[in-house]
């Protein structure tokens, strides 16, 4: 246990061989997990939790944290060697808790040339219990710890009140530590001039912007340069081959390749298994899942986040949220599951709401947004920009409205900042391997499931008659064809494969913009709403469903009469 | 008395140190355990437009305050 961002999960990884995310921000764990150590014949299990500052929790995450502390027989105690003085305060409270307890002063690689040092023997004795330099992310001191956790005890240190823990911290740390004066560093000064509104504005900007650019840089690269041609010029001959063996059409024909466009197949819209099921998770999805979730890493590592907050704190107060609910809404751009999850760390009722709400209808997921701009950039890149425009305005509008009608205040923010850390490129590229892998398991399968699916009902005919019930709203109402019905459907499982569905049913411009928009707003997928219930419960799920619903009706509608036909 | 400043009013790189947290419990508490207590030296690194949250610097923390909660905390300024 210990303070948010002092490297929990780093040790936690170290000590177990689980792989975590681990990110330069406070309240990167937000649910434990689980490993296991071997020490000696013994197999221990071990947990990482998320940060807490003191025992008396505010936040669901740190609930998580307090409520894992009594299934306990040993605390090991994360300390943050730069902060010492704040760290203790969680420290005391442990070892009050009658539970041995050891500590691992992090970071002590930092402590050098932040002109700080620590008299670590002086430490143990005064706290009566073990304390171990390490650096979680190089793994430094990880087997002292370890060795020395037969040796971690119940403190006979114990203060009652708040005022004798800070009073007794004072005096701990007025003894061990020293403070050397040191210049500033030029992270230090990068630090201060991304927190300075007149520099820290543009900054933003211009960290976003180029963001965006090495996302489509790179994503559309390794399209173009890597995974259309691979499906090109390996894949296509030997499902042409399959194709003829299966005698071009047929039921195994029509799941394994789908339907011949013009007697050949298009990988876009033929709609197989072998075709479409593949080529839309790997070729059109997974390089941007890829360069998200590699520049997301960059900046997480970096510690850029929180900063980031802090200067868009302002605007999300008008949506009835404070700066640190833009990590969900971040983290949603790559998955919504994650982002939803990530409404752990908002305190409030209110707040966890507009923001789970705002994320699911207003923010599309990379998967969905690697569709929309594969399939509607190719009538042109103003339409995608429609598409993302009509969005973010909805996103203000939305927010500003629930934030009037819902009682309540914005909550104001506080937030740790933490330092600039350069990130480590191991690091890096074990956390983007960890993420595109979870999306490969986890989402081709849906894709192919969903593909199956969509198969099997335009096969037994359930496609058509859903379109015949649906045609007021679909044709009436978005001015779409009654077909489209069918990509709603799909929706609910994968929303990329509910974009390419748009593909094959010969759409105008106008038609795939006004599809694209709903497809994002009327409901969030299936592994989504699963979460929005468990965060927000049964009710306040069923409020969000509604407005996401009413919201879907009203914007389609909207574009619909809007938008000139193209 | 010129010497008391609540957080907004300190100029960016101005510092002083605290001397009172007027707020609920609650409030002081969390303040508290993020080391924003009474005694300690604080450093204003900025303010955010309109009222936005303050960036304060205690020990070798940086910490942002929503504007509300950062004019309960009154700092006195030492020559």
């Amino acid at each position: 246990m210990g303070n948010p961002n002092v490297g929990k999960s780093a040790i936690f990884s170290r000590l177990t061989g689980v792989k975590v995310i681990i990110s330069n921000y406070p309240g990167t764990t937000i649910e434990f997990t689980q490993g296991y150590l071997k020490l000696g014949e013994e197999k221990v299990q071990v947990l990482d939790v998320p940060g807490t500052y003191t025992l008396e929790p505010l936040t669901k995450a740190e609930e998580i944290a307090c409520l894992m502390l009594k299934k306990g027989d040993l605390v090991i105690n994360i300390v943050d060697a730069t902060n010492l003085e704040r760290n203790l305060y969680l420290t005391l409270q442990l070892l009050e808790k009658n539970i041995p307890v050891i500590a691992a002063l992090n970071m002590w690689d930092d402590t050098k040339h932040r002109g700080i040092e620590i008299d670590v023997k002086k430490l143990e004795k005064l706290l009566d219990i073990p304390v171990v330099p390490t650096c979680g992310l190089t793994g430094e001191g990880i087997h002292r710890l370890i060795d020395r956790f037969k040796e971690a005890k119940i403190s006979a240190l114990k203060l009652a009140s708040d005022k004798e823990r800070w009073e007794e911290i004072g005096k701990i740390v007025g003894e061990v530590q020293k403070l050397h004066h040191r210049h500033h560093t030029f992270l230090e000064t990068l630090e201060d001039l991304s927190i300075k509104p007149l520099s820290g504005i543009p900054i933003a900007l211009g960290v976003i912007y180029v963001s965006f650019k090495i996302i489509r840089f790179i994503g559309e690269g390794l399209i173009g340069n890597v995974f259309e041609p691979i499906f090109e010029n390996l894949w296509l001959p030997l499902m042409t081959k399959l194709s003829q063996f299966l005698g071009q059409s047929g039921f195994l024909h029509g799941i394994l390749i789908g339907h011949l466009i013009e007697g050949e197949i298009d990988f876009g819209m033929s709609f197989g298994l072998l075709t479409t099921g593949l080529f839309v998770p790997i070729a059109m999805v997974l390089p941007y899942i890829f360069s998200f979730y590699l520049v997301l890493g960059l900046l997480e590592d970096w510690g850029y986040l929180p900063r980031l907050a802090v200067l868009a704190d302002n605007i999300m107060h008008r949506l009835g949220l404070h700066g640190y609910a833009i990590v969900p809404m971040i983290l949603g751009l790559g998955c919504n599951v994650p982002g939803a999850l990530a409404t752990r760390l908002l305190v409030g009722r209110r707040e966890k709401f507009i923001a789970a709400t705002l994320m699911a209808i207003a923010v599309p997921c990379m998967a969905q947004i690697a569709m929309i701009v594969g399939l509607v950039g190719k009538r042109g890149g103003q339409y995608v920009a429609v598409v993302f425009l009509t969005l973010v305005l909805l996103w203000f509008i939305l927010g500003g409205i629930l934030h009037r009608i819902l009682k309540g205040e914005s909550p104001e923010l506080i937030l740790e900042i933490p330092p600039y850390r350069r990130p480590q490129i191991l690091a890096v590229i074990k956390k983007l391997w960890m993420r595109t892998y979870a999306f490969l398991v986890s989402a081709v399968p849906y894709v192919l499931l969903g593909i199956l699916i969509a198969n099997i009902l335009y096969t037994l005919k359930v496609i058509d008659l859903l379109a015949k019930l649906s045609s007021p709203i679909l044709s009436g109402l978005w001015g779409l064809p009654s077909e489209a019905i069918s990509a709603l459907l799909i929706g609910f499982l994968r929303k990329d494969v509910a974009v390419g569905m748009l593909g094959p049913l010969n759409l105008t411009t106008k038609q795939l913009v006004v599809g694209s928009t709903i497809l994002a707003i009327y409901f969030p997928c299936v592994a989504t709403f699963v979460v929005l219930i468990r965060e927000l419960g049964i009710k306040d799920t069923l409020k969000s469903t509604i407005i996401m619903i009413i919201v879907a009706l009203l914007v389609g509608g909207l574009l619909n009469l809007i938008l000139p036909n193209v | 008395m010129d010497n008391f400043r609540t957080l907004p009013e300190l100029k960016p790189g101005e510092s002083g140190v605290i001397i009172d947290i007027q707020g609920g419990s609650g409030l002081v508490r969390h303040l508290e355990s993020l080391g924003v207590r009474v005694g300690k030296r604080v450093t204003k690194i900025s303010a955010q437009f309109w009222r936005g949250p303050q960036v304060i610097k205690i020990d070798n923390i940086q910490i942002a305050l929503g504007f509300g909660m950062s004019r309960k905390v009154y700092v006195e300024i030492k020559k």
